[in-house]
């Protein structure tokens, strides 16, 4: 039967419902919104990191062409409330963090007066022309000395440069260290380092004052947690305020905090009674957008003679800058490097210790992989240098120490429960797929005629579509495990499909569509998904942390589910059928094994406009609403293998083969699933090789552009391999586990480790990353300065 | 500042006819004065590449050129290759490969690999990659633009569009 023979869409590389307009130019971003009378908003922005202000003239500014208004801290005093990341954290201090900067600035680039002209151009001519005094201040910008108690302070009223610390403890760590037969450790260090969206950060604001209504178009991830934000720090009733994340150029965990801009620009909308827009530069969005890493992590493995696995400590340091973001707080990158430290590994004995130091530089925030690249870098590492004082192949201890099929559910030391995922059918998959012998020997011919080749490889494990019941980030106040579905078949029998995640490049308006129109059994094309807005939501968040497809996949699925119970329900009566004899598909209802059929729009119809025709009980909307709830969310893991060459002149590293076995359970679109491996790779690439902010030493930021922050281009990332493999169905809804951020958790570990195997014949350790062509270069003239 | 400059020039196969400040860069003329929102802009310091159009048959980065510069010019933008019902074929490539993700730097991926595809041999991925290497992506890895890239030449050069 015709119907019946149809695939399921799930498991299909359908193309993407966004593409059409994305490629022919008609995506809409923020920025691309243009209301009647807009007005647009400069900022004029510190250029100390600590420093007092003691006068800022603006009298000049506002003389200028085309200037309605210039606003400081005391001119918008009251208008709204400062942002406040509060944490269920023992040891955490915040500061509020102001929409613009009052008495103090704490970092190059805090916004601290806002310019309001009629176009751009005329708002930087005017922002040039304000004068601002500033009395330097003494700042500590080192993070280990700034937690010296002779340390001036960035935030008096806190008492102390600690924003957090926390400690994990499981068995007995000294006594296990003792007993190893080998004991492997490093300082290791993963500097800092911008998400750098490709499209920066911008906010439109709209405010009907008839209506008491707001509006905010923003280039964000979490427009849910924006809309609660607003209606709290402006004091509006919820149903007063819609914000809409439209088209989003990229986000990778940036663009989840809620920013003062996003604030600033609903204030000055409210008060000029005109849209007013705000959209940063590259240079405002490398001093200003959250950053990334900054940690040093003193670690410490111990190891019996056969391989096992026996003690891990790590003390981790993280430069948390100036402020905590809000929701995420200050805790989420450093508390995540020590959660997920030991990694897949089975390990009895823990001991991770972590402060966030507050600097004068740019905050900390979620980037993708969250603590997890930094974690995987130093506990891969941590196994190859084992592995390699003891003899032992890198892929055969790894084999030795992963958590095994009948060890699961596994807690991890720092309280992580493993759920059944992959771990060793990804690693064995992964060495299958690259030929892992094979390269040993291409490398060993190599190495004989004297290149500088390398093998890395990275397994690593992370907790996705994380539910109600454990914080996203470590003591955070926001619910982040929770989304909702409303699904609705209108009159026409078009089906709308509604929930809170916000797509920003995953092409969630596809594979949502997928999973709704499988389990509803009509075409993609009767489908709208409705994304990325706040309107009529009761609460919403986002998207971040691997959690879409999981939970709006979750929540999909029961609302599809419900609305098809209420679509059988109308049809066996129209069709005169039993319910258990109806199947749908393609927009038909069918009795099977027979050739009656009803198409959705038959059946809606029939439903809404011959209303008065149908029992009580079936006089009901084709609609349903359901939240689902994972509790506790799933594991994902993946094990990369990365080949590389070090150029013995430039210092520069050539990836030469990049292999990825990953476990995310089931595959809703292998295409774009495969497209977020290939991105998470290369920016894991990047951030080995190349990507780092600078400070001088005085906190002035060196990486204002991308000439000084440099991105990996076309000729920098190769061609990679990536393999799915399915260990059981997780818990969730539908078996899907999240993999939007694991890309870039394996490769700089992978990279490392392969520059490390490459360099070893010159005893040379990656213990820095990003290794960069200098870092590089300094390590092998020291190496040849000892043998000399 | 303010007095202006009349330019004449071609903007996707129309005439256009205007006063522009003599200081406004081609990508703000495009986005803001035609609301051809396609082009967009990444860094406005010439690296990224996403304001990529074509201006005089040559790639080019409209944030680091005035509009003015284009007087007596023609301009392609994004918006001049296929429609959302009939996709010009290295859209459709771009599709097919999945060669985007956010979109963002889509349009002057396109306009630069359009250049490539009409001037250069594209012999191999080498040379895709060399051509593409001054436009940056965030999301893709750069894999299937290469590839959508690649088969596209092939489309595009069998039938001589
Ligand atoms: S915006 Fe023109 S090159 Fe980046
Ligand atoms: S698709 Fe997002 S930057 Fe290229």
């Amino acid at each position: 039967m015709l119907e019946t023979t149809r695939p399921k869409l799930v498991g299909a590389s359908v193309k993407r419902v966004e593409d059409p307009r994305l490629l022919t130019g008609q995506g809409a971003y923020t920025d691309d919104f243009r209301p009647n009378g807009m007005l647009h908003v400069g900022l004029v922005r510190s250029v100390h990191p600590f420093a007092r202000i003691v006068h800022i003239n603006t009298a000049e500014a506002k003389r200028m062409p085309g200037v309605i208004g210039i606003f400081t801290a005391a001119d918008i005093d009251g208008a709204a409330k400062p942002i406040l990341a509060t944490s269920k954290m023992k040891e955490y201090r915040a500061v509020p963090l102001p929409i613009l900067a009052k008495d103090t600035v704490h970092h190059v680039g805090e916004a601290v007066v806002a310019v309001v002209a009629t176009s751009r151009y005329l708002a930087e001519d005017a922002l040039r022309k304000v004068e601002i005094d500033y009395e330097p201040l003494a700042a500590c910008t080192d993070p280990e000395e700034a937690t010296r108690p002779s340390a001036p302070l960035v935030h008096p009223s806190l008492g102390s440069n600690i924003a957090l610390a926390r400690e994990f403890v499981r068995g007995d760590v000294p006594a296990a260290m003792a007993a190893a037969q080998v004991r492997v450790k490093g300082r290791f260090r993963f500097f800092r380092k911008a998400a750098l969206a490709l499209e920066s950060r911008s906010y439109l604001a709209e405010f009907n004052g008839g209506r008491r209504e707001l509006t905010l178009h923003t280039s964000t991830q979490v427009p849910g947690i924006v809309r609660e934000s607003l209606a709290e720090l402006l004091d509006l009733p919820g149903n007063s305020v819609r914000v809409i994340a439209p088209d989003v150029g990229g986000g990778f965990g940036a663009k989840t905090s809620v920013y003062p801009e996003e604030i600033l620009v609903c204030v000055l909308a409210r008060r000029l009674g005109k849209p007013v827009k705000y959209t940063s530069d590259r240079l405002e969005d490398l001093s200003s957008t959250s950053q990334a890493f900054d940690e040093v992590i003193d670690a410490e493995l111990g190891v019996a003679a056969d391989g096992t696995l026996l003690a891990l400590s790590a003390d981790v340091t993280g430069d948390v800058g100036a402020y905590s973001v809000y929701p995420w707080t200050a805790a989420i990158e450093p508390v995540q490097v020590v959660s997920f430290l030991p990694g897949p590994y089975r390990l009895a004995n823990y001991l991770g210790k972590v402060r966030g130091v507050i600097t004068p530089k740019v905050p900390l925030g979620p980037y993708r992989g969250v603590g997890r690249p930094v974690s995987t870098f130093v506990m891969e590492r941590l196994i190859d240098m084992a592995a390699v004082k003891l003899g032992i192949d890198p892929v055969a201890m790894r084999l030795k120490n992963l958590v095994r099929e009948d060890e699961f559910p596994y807690k991890v030391a720092s309280g992580i429960v493993w759920d059944r995922s992959a771990f060793i059918e990804c690693l064995d998959a992964a060495c299958q797929k690259a030929d892992y012998a094979a390269l040993r020997t291409m490398q060993h011919a190599a190495r004989a005629a004297g290149r500088w080749i390398g093998i890395g490889i990275a397994s690593y494990a992370e907790l996705t579509g994380i539910g109600s019941k454990i914080p996203a980030a470590p003591g955070m106040p926001v619910n982040t495990g929770t989304e909702t579905a409303t699904i609705r078949i209108d009159a026409t029998g078009a089906v709308t499909a509604i929930f809170g995640v916000a797509s920003h490049g995953q092409g969630l308006e596809t594979t949502l569509a997928q999973i709704v129109a499988d389990d509803l059994g009509v075409r993609m094309e009767d489908i709208r998904i409705i994304q990325g807005d706040t309107a009529g939501r009761a609460y919403v968040t986002g998207t971040y942390a691997s959690r879409s497809t999981v939970l709006a996949g979750g929540a999909a699925k029961l609302a599809a589910g419900a609305v098809r119970e209420k679509v059988m329900l109308a049809a066996s009566h129209l069709m005169e059928a039993a319910v258990e004899d109806l199947d749908a598909s393609n927009g038909i209802i069918f009795v099977r094994g027979t050739d009656r059929r009803m198409t959705f729009k038959e059946l809606a119809r029939k439903v809404y406009v011959e209303f008065s025709r149908l029992p009580k009980e079936l006089q009901q909307e084709l609609e349903a609403t359901r939240l689902y709830d994972p509790v506790v969310g799933t594991t994902s893991s993946a094990s990369h293998i990365a080949m590389v060459e070090v150029d013995p002149i430039s210092y520069q590293v050539h990836v030469l083969r990049y292999v990825v076995a990953e476990d995310c359970g089931r595959v809703v679109n292998p295409m774009i699933v495969e497209g977020q491996v290939h991105g998470g790779v290369a920016q894991g690439i990047g951030a080995a090789l190349l990507e780092e902010v600078v400070y001088s030493e005085d906190g002035q930021l060196m990486t204002g552009s991308l000439m000084d922050y440099v991105l990996p281009s076309a000729t920098g990332i190769p061609m990679m391999d990536v393999l799915h493999v399915e260990a059981e169905s997780p818990s969730t809804l539908g078996g899907f586990r999240g993999m939007g951020e694991g890309g870039t958790i394996g490769a700089p570990a992978a990279i490392a480790n392969a520059v490390s195997d490459a360099l070893s014949p010159l005893g040379i350790e990656i213990n820095e990353l990003p290794a960069t062509p200098e870092r590089i270069f300094r390590l092998v003239e020291q190496a040849s300065k000892q043998k000399r | 500042m303010s007095e202006s400059a009349h330019i004449r020039v071609t903007v996707n196969g129309s005439p256009i006819e205007c006063d522009v400040e003599p200081r406004m860069l081609l990508g703000d003329f495009l986005r803001t004065t035609l609301a051809l929102t396609g082009t967009h802009f990444g860094c406005e310091h010439g690296v990224c590449g996403a304001c990529t159009v074509i201006v005089n048959g040559d790639s080019t980065r409209s944030c680091l050129m005035f509009a003015v510069q284009a007087d007596g010019g023609t301009v392609e933008t994004v918006e001049s290759l296929g429609t959302i019902d009939a996709l010009h074929p290295l859209q459709e490539a771009f599709r097919t490969h999945h060669a985007l993700q956010c979109g963002y730097c889509t349009p002057g991926m396109l306009m630069t690999a359009l250049d490539l595809i009409r001037k250069r041999p594209l012999a191999n991925d080498a040379e895709i990659r060399d051509g593409l290497s001054g436009n940056l992506c965030r999301c893709t890895g750069y894999q299937n633009i290469v590839i959508a890239v690649r088969e596209a030449a092939k489309v595009i050069r069998a039938s001589n569009l």
